[in-house]
């Protein structure tokens, strides 16, 4: 009960360092803590798997990522320029209509989870339920049960790794020539034959 | 010692719209697709919660393509902020308009 609200309470502060930061360093720590404190929150509610999806998919992939793009585009060649700040003339409104979404969600929700809730469920949702969560009953529903789901993932990662490659692969910036161009035109000195040489050995 | 479940879908509705606010309010590209991934990781954790209310594993399932879909997302979308910024130094999303059909 005491470990809920301490995550519950550091997550909620991550997720608000993440939104607040001014540079996308920071909110890639924010996020990070975000990310630590909702693995151990999967493994308070039993889902061993996951958690540890959690912290090696979204905090060792996903945060290394947006880490390479920060390094990228902040390398020196040009100042990141996001422009002026214009969250302040947002950030009212966006808080009182989230506030007042929250609201509903949570009332229509959090009453309809208490209603709907069938006899075999448990009434806290810490504690032994058997097999439930673990590693070897997840593996099972998912290549059993699921595997059409788990294949179609599978196509989702191809088609994304293909589209990233198309849109960010082989274009310089507006105005240069494509790479393969630049790389020929960079490897021409190289492969022109010595003159100095050739002229050396014709007077020799 | 028992947490309900309504506490922990609480905890998601708060997150997910912590991300809503930070989607809506920032003009930073990255910090947006942060907050993507903040509702992403929200969204998770309601299904997460259900899934051990009712002990179905089919949350966890869920939770698991959600999370491969996220990666790809993410791919996605830091490889258009490269692309947009290789264009031009402004990466302000209002004055990207490079990508209208």
């Amino acid at each position: 009960m005491i470990a809920f609200w301490i995550l519950a309470l550091l997550m909620i502060a991550s997720a608000v360092f993440t939104v607040t930061a001014q540079k996308p360093v920071y909110s890639v720590v924010g996020l990070l803590a975000n990310f630590l404190t909702l693995a151990a929150t999967y493994l308070m509610l039993q889902a061993e798997f996951l958690a540890v999806i959690q912290i090696v998919v979204y905090s060792g992939a996903i945060l290394i990522l947006f880490v390479f793009v920060i390094a990228l585009l902040s390398s020196g060649v040009r100042p990141f320029d996001v422009g002026p700040d214009k969250a302040r003339m947002v950030l009212v409104p966006a808080i009182v209509l989230a506030l007042l979404a929250l609201l509903g969600i949570a009332l229509t929700t959090i009453r309809s989870a208490v209603a709907v809730r069938p006899e075999s469920a448990l009434g806290g949702v810490t504690g032994e339920s058997g097999s439930f969560g673990s590693v070897a009953s997840f593996g099972a529903a998912l290549f059993t049960t699921n595997l059409l789901p788990f294949e179609i993932t599978a196509f989702i990662l191809m088609v994304a790794v293909i589209g990233v490659v198309l849109i960010a692969g082989d274009e310089g910036p507006a105005g240069l020539p494509r790479r393969k161009k630049r790389r020929a035109i960079e490897r021409e000195p190289i492969v022109k034959p010595p003159v100095t040489l050739s002229t050396s050995k014709g007077a020799q | 010692m028992t947490v309900a479940p309504e506490n922990y879908v609480a905890l998601s509705a708060v997150l997910f719209f912590i991300g809503v606010v930070g989607v809506i309010a920032r003009r930073n590209p990255l910090i947006m697709l942060m907050s993507i991934e903040l509702l992403f990781n929200a969204a998770n954790l309601a299904l997460v919660t259900y899934a051990r209310a009712w002990a179905n594993n089919a949350g966890h399932i869920f939770a698991f393509l959600v999370i491969t879909v996220a990666a790809a997302e993410a791919a996605i979308g830091l490889a258009i902020v490269a692309v947009t910024f290789r264009r031009s130094p402004h990466v302000d999303v209002d004055e990207v308009a490079a990508l209208k059909g």
